[in-house]
C-alpha cells in the first residue's frame, strides 16, 4: 500500500523562475516525513510536484526525476492523472464539494473515475474512510447532508477521507492544520498517527512543534533571499533536527533566530 | 459651550447647544412642501385654468427647491444648503424615472386586461376581420423560436465561456474572443435580423424568411449575453475545488462537468433566464427575419411565423377599421409581453439568489 | 506541458502510471469547448461578411439608381451617401437628445441608491429602476405614442411660443407631438437603467477611505460626494454614458413607432418634420422593400453597425484605461 519517493536532482519553474532548485531526498514508506522552513522556500512547490499538482499552474515545469518505487513520475507517457490516483493530497483549507452530500464527497474520487462498485460496496468504502479519518461517530447519521454543514476540523477529516477513500500509495499534506482551532488540530495530528501505518505520509507544516510531534523525518527548506530559489538545506530525523540540526541555518530557524 | 442649564428643557435644547445650531428643523421639509404642492397645483390653475396633475407636481417640485434652498441658505448657510438641494435633487430624479414606469404599467394594464381572455390565448388571427381573433399564432411563434435560440446560444455560449474560463487563461485565442464577445454585445438588434435575412437568403434563395432565421437572429444577440454571464461565474468557483478534484485523479473535462459546473448551475441557469427574457421582447430583427403571418405556423422551417413582439407592433401598425379591437389586441399582447419578462426576471434572480452554492464558511 | 524529464529511462515499462488507452474525454472536451469559442468568431465574421456581400450592389450602385427608387434626401449629396447621411445624422442625434436627458438622471439615481437611500432599502430600489430594463421596446413604443405623445403636445405648443428664440425649439410645433424631442425622451427612459445600473456599481466602489476622510474633514455629504466620488467614478460614468449611446443608437422599435421621419436633416426637434434614424428606417421600409432597396437597407444597417460599434469601442478603451490606473486619481 505505501510507497518510497525518491527525488533526484529536481529543479522547479515557474516559466523563467526557478522556484526550487537541486532538491535531492528519499522518502520512506509508513513514515510521517515533514517539510519545514519559512514562508516562500518552496516546500508547498516541492510537495505539489510529487503529484503533479504543480501543473495546474500555467508555465510551471520540472527538470529532474522523482521516482515512487522506482517509476518516474515524469517519464514519457505518464499522465498526471493516473500519478494523482495514486498520490492523494490534502490541502490547507478544508475544500469539500459544495454541491455534494458528505457520503458523495468521500465517494467523489470513485464516482469521477468511473470506478464501478455495487452500492453496499460504496457503503463498505464510505465506512471504512471514514472511519479511517476518525469522523464515522459523529456523521454515520447524516451522511447525506451537505458536506459543507462540518465544522472546519470535521470538513478537514471529510477530505481526508475522500483522499484515502481512493486507496492511494501517499498521502501528501499541505499545511492541514493551519486553518484550524487546537482542538481539531488535535485531532488531526492523532489521525496522522494512525494512518502512517499504512501510507507514506509528507506534510507541510509552518508549526514547528507540530512537525516534532507528528514527524519522523523533518527536511528543513530555505531561501537565500527574495528572488532566489528555494533549496532543500538538511534532511535527518526528527529527533536530530530538533536537537542537534548540522546546518547552523537549520539551527538559527527552529531556536526562532529568524523565519 | 452652552450655558450649563442643570434642568435641560427639551423644547429650548436646540438653540443652546452648538452642535445642533443653526439648523433648519425637521417639520422644514413637510411644511414646505405642502406649501410648495399647494402653490403649484394653485399656478398651473391660474395658467392653465384646469386641472392638472402633471403640470400641478412639476411646479411643485420648482417651488420646492427653490424654497427650501432659499430657507436653507438664510438659516445654514451655503454648504448645508448646497448638501441640501442636492439631496432633493437626487430624491427628485429617483422619483421621476418612477413616473414612466407607473404610467406603462398602468395604461398596459388598464388597455391590455379587458382582451386578455381565453380567446385572446385560444385563436389566431387567420380570417379575422375587427373585433375577436387573437395571438395564439404569435404565442406559439414566440415559443418555438426563442426555444430554438435557446437550443443554439445555450451550448455554444457555455463551452465557449468554459474554454474562456477554464482553458484560455491569457492565450490570445482567448483574448480575441473576449474582445469579439464585447463587439457582439454591441450589435443593435436590427442589425442581427439583417444578417439572418443575408445569411438565408444567401443559403435559400432570396427572401427567404422563416422561424430559424428568426431564432438565429436572437441568438446572435443571445449568445454575448450566457458567455459573459456564465464566465464570470465560472471564475468565481473557488480553485480550491478545482484542485480537490485534480488531486483525486480526476480529468480536466469530468473536473469542469461534474465539480465546476455544478457548483455555479444555478447562477449559470439564472444567466440564461435573463438573456431569455432579454432577447424574448425583441421585435425588429423577427420581423425581418421571421417576417408576419395572421395564421398559427408550428413549422420552422417553412414560411413567415408570428412571434409575440411583432404581433403587437402589427396590430398597432396596420389597423382595419374600426382601429379599436386591433388596437386593444395590441395592448393585450404587450400586457402578455410584459408578464412574461416579468416573470422570467423573477425567477431568474430568485433562482440566482436561492440555489447559491453554499461555500460552507 | 512539463516533460523535461532527460531520457526515456522508464524503470517499469508497464507502468500503471502510463494510461492503456488515450484520454479521449479530455481531448473532446477541449476540442468542443475551443471549437464553440472559434465558432464566435467565425459567427461575427459571418454578420460582417454577409451584410457586405448583401450591401454591395447599393454601394456601387448609381446616383440614378438609387434616386429612382424614391430615395432623396434635403442634401445636395447624391447615391447611396446622400441617402445615408440624414439617417446616420437622425440617429446620432436622437441619441444625443436621450443621453442629456438620461444622464443627469441617472447619475442622480445611482447616487441616490448608492450614498442616499437607506441601506436596507438600496438592492430594492435599485431591482425598481432595473425593471424599466424588462420593458420590451415594442411597449415602449405603444407607450410611446398614445400616452406620451398626446402628454406632451402642449409643452410642445408652449415651447415653441415662448422659448422659440432657442434655435433646438423653433418652428411650428408638431400637432402630435410625434416628435424627435418625444423619441428622445422614450429613448432616455429605455437606456436609463442600464447607465444608472453601471453608474451605481462604480460609485459603490469609491474607496471607503476616501470617502470618511472628507467626512473627517467636515464635509457635507454633497462635498464628499464631488471630493470623493465622483473623482473616482469619472471615468466609469464615461464608460456607462457611451455604453448607454450604444444601446440608444441601435434601439429600433421605440423610434420607429413615436417617430413620424423624414430623410432630412434638421436641428428642430419639436416640428412636424423629423429626422429618421438608421434602425427606425429599416424597420419601416423593409416589409414593403425589394431587390435594390433592400441591399440599400442592409446597407444602411452596415453604417448603423460600425457606428455603434466605434461608440462600443470608445467606451471599452475608456474602461481598460481606467483600469490601467484604477483606484484614487
Amino acid at each position: 500500500m505505501s510507497k518510497r519517493i525518491e527525488a533526484k536532482n529536481v529543479d522547479i519553474y515557474y516559466s523563467k523562475f526557478k522556484a526550487v532548485e537541486d532538491v535531492n531526498m528519499t522518502i520512506e514508506p509508513r513514515a510521517v516525513t515533514a517539510f519545514i522552513g519559512p514562508s516562500g522556500c518552496g516546500k508547498t512547490t516541492f510537495l505539489r510536484t510529487l503529484n503533479r499538482m504543480h501543473e495546474v499552474i500555467p508555465g510551471a515545469y520540472v527538470d529532474g526525476e522523482i521516482t515512487l518505487d522506482g517509476e518516474n513520475l515524469y517519464g514519457n507517457g505518464v499522465d498526471p492523472v493516473n500519478v494523482r490516483r495514486k498520490v492523494g493530497m490534502v490541502f490547507q483549507r478544508p475544500n469539500p464539494f459544495p454541491t455534494m452530500s458528505i457520503k458523495e464527497n468521500v465517494l467523489a474520487g470513485l464516482r469521477l473515475n468511473n470506478k464501478n462498485a455495487s452500492r453496499t460496496e460504496q457503503d463498505e468504502i464510505a465506512e471504512k474512510a471514514l472511519r479511517g479519518a476518525n469522523l464515522w461517530e459523529e456523521v454515520k447519521n447524516r451522511l447525506d447532508l451537505p458536506g459543507s454543514g462540518l465544522s472546519g476540523g470535521q470538513q478537514q477529516r471529510l477530505c481526508i477521507a475522500r483522499a484515502i477513500a481512493m486507496a492511494p500509495e501517499v498521502l501528501l499534506m499541505d499545511e492541514p492544520c493551519s486553518a484550524l482551532d487546537p482542538i481539531s488540530t488535535l485531532a488531526i495530528e492523532d489521525l496522522i498517527q494512525e494512518l502512517k501505518s499504512k501510507y507514506t505520509i509528507v506534510i507541510v507544516t509552518h508549526n514547528m512543534q507540530q512537525a516534532a510531534r507528528v514527524s519522523d523525518t523533518t527536511a528543513f527548506f530555505n531561501i537565500a533571499g527574495t528572488g532566489q530559489p528555494g533549496k532543500l538545506i538538511e534532511m535527518d530525523t526528527t529527533e536530530k533536527i530538533f536537537s542537534t540540526p548540522s546546518v547552523q541555518a537549520t539551527e538559527d530557524y527552529i531556536t526562532g533566530r529568524f523565519g | 459651550m452652552s450655558t450649563a442649564t442643570l434642568t435641560p428643557k427639551r423644547s429650548s435644547a436646540p438653540d443652546s447647544s452648538s452642535l445642533t445650531a443653526g439648523q433648519l428643523p425637521g417639520w422644514t421639509t413637510w411644511v414646505v412642501g405642502l406649501a410648495s404642492l399647494a402653490v403649484g397645483f394653485l399656478a398651473a390653475w391660474l395658467l392653465t385654468s384646469s386641472f392638472s396633475i402633471g403640470l400641478g407636481v412639476a411646479l411643485a417640485a420648482v417651488v420646492f427647491l427653490v424654497a427650501m434652498h432659499i430657507a436653507s441658505l438664510t438659516v445654514e448657510g451655503g454648504r448645508r444648503a448646497a448638501d441640501r438641494l442636492a439631496k432633493h435633487i437626487v430624491i427628485g430624479m429617483f422619483l421621476l424615472a418612477l413616473l414612466p414606469l407607473i404610467s406603462v404599467t398602468v395604461t398596459a394594464v388598464g388597455n391590455g386586461i379587458s382582451r386578455l381572455d381565453p380567446g385572446f390565448f385560444g385563436n389566431s388571427m387567420r380570417n379575422v376581420v375587427g373585433a375577436g381573433g387573437g395571438a395564439a399564432h404569435a404565442i406559439w411563434g414566440t415559443l418555438i423560436i426563442t426555444g430554438i435560440a435557446m437550443l443554439i446560444s445555450v451550448p455554444i455560449g457555455l463551452l465557449t465561456a468554459v474554454y474562456l474560463a477554464e482553458y484560455g487563461q491569457g492565450k490570445p485565442l482567448a483574448r480575441s474572443i473576449t474582445f469579439f464577445v464585447d463587439v457582439m454585445t454591441g450589435i443593435p438588434s436590427i442589425v442581427a435580423g439583417l444578417f439572418a435575412y443575408a445569411l438565408f437568403g444567401v443559403l435559400f434563395g432570396i427572401g427567404t424568411v422563416n422561424g430559424f432565421a428568426g431564432a438565429v437572429a436572437l441568438s446572435v444577440l443571445m449568445i454575448p449575453v450566457v458567455v459573459r454571464s456564465t464566465e464570470e461565474l465560472l471564475r468565481i468557483v473557488p480553485n480550491e475545488l478545482r484542485e480537490a478534484s485534480y488531486a483525486l485523479g480526476v480529468p480536466k473535462w469530468k473536473t469542469i462537468m461534474r465539480i465546476v459546473i455544478p457548483t455555479a448551475i444555478s447562477g449559470i441557469v439564472a444567466g440564461v433566464i435573463l438573456a431569455l427574457a432579454r432577447i424574448i421582447g425583441e421585435t425588429a430583427p423577427l420581423m425581418i427575419a421571421a417576417g408576419f403571418t395572421q395564421s398559427l405556423n408550428t413549422n420552422p422551417g417553412s414560411g413567415a411565423m408570428m412571434t409575440l413582439p411583432v404581433f403587437v407592433y402589427d396590430q398597432y401598425a396596420r389597423p382595419g377599421i374600426p382601429r379599436e379591437p386591433y388596437w386593444d389586441r395590441a395592448w393585450a399582447g404587450a400586457l402578455t409581453l410584459i408578464l412574461i419578462v416579468m416573470l422570467l426576471n423573477l425567477v431568474g434572480r430568485l433562482i440566482a439568489k436561492r440555489f447559491a452554492p453554499k461555500t460552507g464558511r | 506541458m512539463s516533460q523535461q524529464t532527460q531520457a526515456p529511462r522508464d524503470r517499469g515499462a508497464h507502468s500503471d502510471l502510463i494510461p492503456s488507452k488515450p484520454r479521449v474525454g479530455d481531448k473532446v472536451f477541449t476540442g468542443l469547448s475551443t471549437g464553440s469559442g472559434i465558432a464566435i468568431l467565425v459567427i461575427l465574421a459571418a454578420v460582417a461578411a454577409f451584410l457586405l456581400l448583401r450591401a454591395f450592389p447599393a454601394l456601387t450602385a448609381s446616383a440614378d439608381d438609387i434616386a429612382a427608387r424614391g430615395y432623396t434626401s434635403n442634401l445636395p449629396i447624391e447615391g447611396f451617401w446622400g441617402w445615408v447621411l440624414p439617417l446616420a445624422f437622425g440617429t446620432i442625434w436622437a441619441a444625443i437628445g436621450a443621453l442629456a436627458l438620461a444622464v443627469p438622471v441617472s447619475i442622480g439615481i445611482a447616487l441616490f441608491i448608492s450614498h442616499y437611500a437607506p441601506r436596507r432599502l438600496a438592492a430594492t430600489l435599485g431591482y425598481i429602476i432595473d425593471l424599466l430594463a424588462a420593458v420590451p421596446s415594442v411597449v415602449f413604443g405603444l407607450w410611446g405614442f398614445f400616452v406620451l405623445a398626446p402628454a406632451l403636445g402642449p409643452l410642445h405648443q408652449w415651447l415653441t411660443t415662448y422659448m422659440g428664440w432657442f434655435p433646438l425649439f423653433s418652428g411650428q410645433a408638431s400637432g402630435t407631438g410625434r416628435t424627435i424631442f418625444t423619441a428622445s425622451i422614450v429613448l432616455a427612459v429605455m437606456i436609463l437603467p442600464i447607465i444608472t445600473s453601471l453608474c451605481r456599481e462604480v460609485f459603490l466602489q469609491t474607496p471607503k477611505l476616501h470617502e470618511e476622510a472628507s467626512l473627517a474633514l467636515g464635509a457635507t455629504r454633497w462635498e464628499m460626494i464631488t471630493m470623493a466620488v465622483f473623482p473616482f467614478a469619472r471615468a466609469g460614468i464615461v464608460s456607462a454614458i457611451m455604453l448607454g449611446l450604444g444601446r440608444a443608437l441601435g434601439e429600433t422599435m421605440a423610434v420607429a413607432m413615436i417617430l413620424s421621419g423624414q430623410n432630412r436633416i434638421s436641428f428642430e426637434v419639436l416640428t412636424a418634420q423629423n429626422p429618421n434614424t438608421i434602425a427606425a428606417n429599416i424597420a419601416l421600409s423593409f416589409p414593403e422593400a425589394y431587390d435594390l432597396k433592400i441591399n440599400q437597407l442592409i446597407a444602411s444597417g452596415l453604417v448603423l453597425f460600425i457606428i455603434t460599434l466605434a461608440v462600443n469601442m470608445f467606451a471599452r478603451w475608456i474602461v481598460s484605461r481606467r483600469a490601467a490606473f484604477s483606484g484614487a486619481n
